[in-house]
């Protein structure tokens, strides 16, 4: 349930769903999102789910504060259809030429490379949200034992399809981007096709991914 | 073929396609984009008889070099810009806010904006263009709309679909005005920063950094200092967010800006001020104040009547 309502600048909406980060919480920000977005209020633009939040953005042409603030706690979140989530198999190379934090997280981790592998590979993720780039899912929760920092300065350039992890969350860089994630991994899949605009994702927030490793043979060959 | 075109002498530094820009995409990671100054390109458009919502070209400090083929056109130019029209034997010096009748063989010169970022060429007429999202406002992070969602190249050819019939020449006499206080609304994580903090975000000066772009603009000067978290759990983002990073300085973020971040709201600008805002170039001092939703509202509506009344008398 929305704890708070409260107004982010003059534009949006910023719903609050609580501090902690776990699929109950996030569902019910699914929930809401979906809801709303099959309702198409007149003057809502945009809504962006994130773990524990949901930020509205409307046209303040068209609507403001009040009014939007006023539909969004008179609706019934509960009548929206479940979660339509799909499972997927996300392959990835996990070979020196990608993983470049390998060594960083074995310092960090106090792991073996297998080790961190063994931990990360055939286990369920949960994709929380998307975004920050375009199609970027952001898939929890890593082992405890699994959680390391962002780096200290950042990478200005993080090749594309890079899987990396920070904290309790791994995703994958859609294209090329800066980022400063853990990058253990690189999938030669497309994660986000601007070509297709009716479904550019292919990992939507509720989908469950799965990471199977793939030889670098394997890799090389994944698109022929 | 079509046989009216534009060619690219010189693409300038950051020039693109700009449009009215794409809604619904922010949970897919997909910013709005669009004219960074949306007044400037409706008056852009509106003088050249356009659509509202048609396709310009948008430039930031040095803008293009363009020779035009084709049978008689209009344009103009918005913003603050020095530009130059050559015809066969004469050149002349451009105005922003009046549009000329170009034909076959003219060039336009787009020197550069002055003490501004961004400004707009609007053609009497309909680029071809793809559309992504309905619009085809470029997005060149995420490689995103038209021209294959990148900049504008040396040597390209631009085609237009059709022209308008109607070649009125229109002029107005619009100032570019700069205010000295950027308006800002209290951020959701306002209690992150120290008193301290807080003083000097409302009454200590800024400059925009030279690291700032159609995604961000970067702030310097007196560090705030954050005595709760540097880090939030990622959320959305809106553009006019201020975030405040461990270092200290404030990033804004704009129209091409990340859907989600993990940095402190300190605040977020009034819809009202964004449009002078994006215009700030690097060097530009910046003072923030603060003002309530309900101000906000009212002059943004007042901000909204004047640019309606505007292009009413074009």
């Amino acid at each position: 349930m929305i704890k708070n309502i409260s107004n982010l600048g003059d534009a949006a909406l910023y719903c609050d769903f609580g501090n902690e980060v776990n699929k109950s919480i996030n569902s019910q920000v699914i929930k809401y999102f979906k809801t709303i977005k099959e309702k198409k209020f007149e003057g809502i633009n945009n809504l962006t789910p994130s773990y524990n939040k949901l930020i509205i953005s409307y046209d303040l042409k068209k609507t403001n504060f009040k009014e939007v603030k006023n539909y969004v706690e008179n609706i019934n979140a509960q009548d929206s259809k479940d979660i339509n989530s799909k499972k997927l198999e996300i392959p990835v190379c996990c070979h020196e030429n990608f993983s470049m934090d390998i060594k960083r997280l074995e310092e960090i981790l106090k792991l073996s490379r297998e080790k961190i592998l063994e931990n990360f590979l055939n286990k369920e993720y949960f994709c929380y949200m998307t975004g920050f780039i375009a199609g970027m899912p952001f898939l929890g929760d890593l082992d405890e034992n699994m959680r390391a920092q962002r780096l200290e300065t950042p990478r200005v350039k993080v090749p594309k399809g890079s899987v990396a992890l920070t904290e309790q969350f791994a995703n994958i860089y859609t294209f090329e981007s800066p980022g400063g994630w853990n990058i253990l991994g690189n999938t030669p899949l497309d994660v986000f096709d601007s070509s297709k605009e009716d479904k550019p994702n292919l990992i939507n927030p509720g989908d469950t991914v799965i990471f199977k490793e793939i030889t670098i043979d394997q890799y090389k060959n994944y698109n022929e | 073929m079509s046989s009216n075109y534009l060619e690219i002498i010189r693409p300038g530094i950051n020039t693109t396609f700009q449009d009215k820009g794409r809604d619904h995409l922010y949970h897919i990671g997909i910013p709005f984009s669009g004219a960074m100054d949306n007044r400037n390109y409706l008056i852009a458009n509106k003088l050249v008889n356009n659509n509202l919502d048609s396709a310009v070209i948008e430039f930031a400090y040095q803008g293009p070099h363009i020779k035009y083929s084709g049978e008689k056109i209009n344009c103009a130019i918005t913003g603050d810009v020095i530009f130059s029209i050559k015809k066969k034997d004469t050149e002349i010096e451009g105005k922003c806010y009046e549009s000329y009748q170009i034909e076959n063989g003219d060039e336009i010169n787009i020197i550069s904006t002055n003490k501004s970022v961004y400004g707009y060429l609007a053609l009497g007429g309909e680029f071809d263009l793809k559309f992504q999202w309905n619009s085809c406002s470029i997005n060149t992070k995420a490689n995103i709309g038209s021209n294959d969602g990148k900049k504008l190249d040396v040597g390209q050819r631009i085609n237009l679909k059709k022209i308008n019939s109607n070649k009125d020449i229109k002029k107005t006499n619009y100032i570019n005005t700069k205010i000295e206080n950027i308006r800002v609304i209290k951020g959701t994580n306002f209690d992150y920063f120290s008193e301290e903090g807080k003083k000097i975000f409302y009454e200590k000066e800024f400059t925009v950094s030279k690291l700032s772009d159609r995604m961000g603009m970067r702030l310097e000067g007196p560090k705030i200092d954050n005595i709760v978290n540097t880090n939030i759990k990622s959320e959305g983002l809106i553009k006019g967010v201020i975030q405040v990073p461990a270092d200290g300085n404030p990033i804004i973020m704009l129209s091409d800006h990340g859907t989600i971040g993990g940095y402190p709201k300190i605040g977020v600008v009034a819809s009202v001020d964004y449009d002078r805002l994006v215009q700030m170039s690097p060097g530009s001092k910046i003072k923030f104040k603060e003002i309530n939703l309900s101000d906000a509202e009212t002059l943004f509506k007042l901000y909204e009547m004047e640019t309606q009344n505007l292009l009413s008398q074009i």
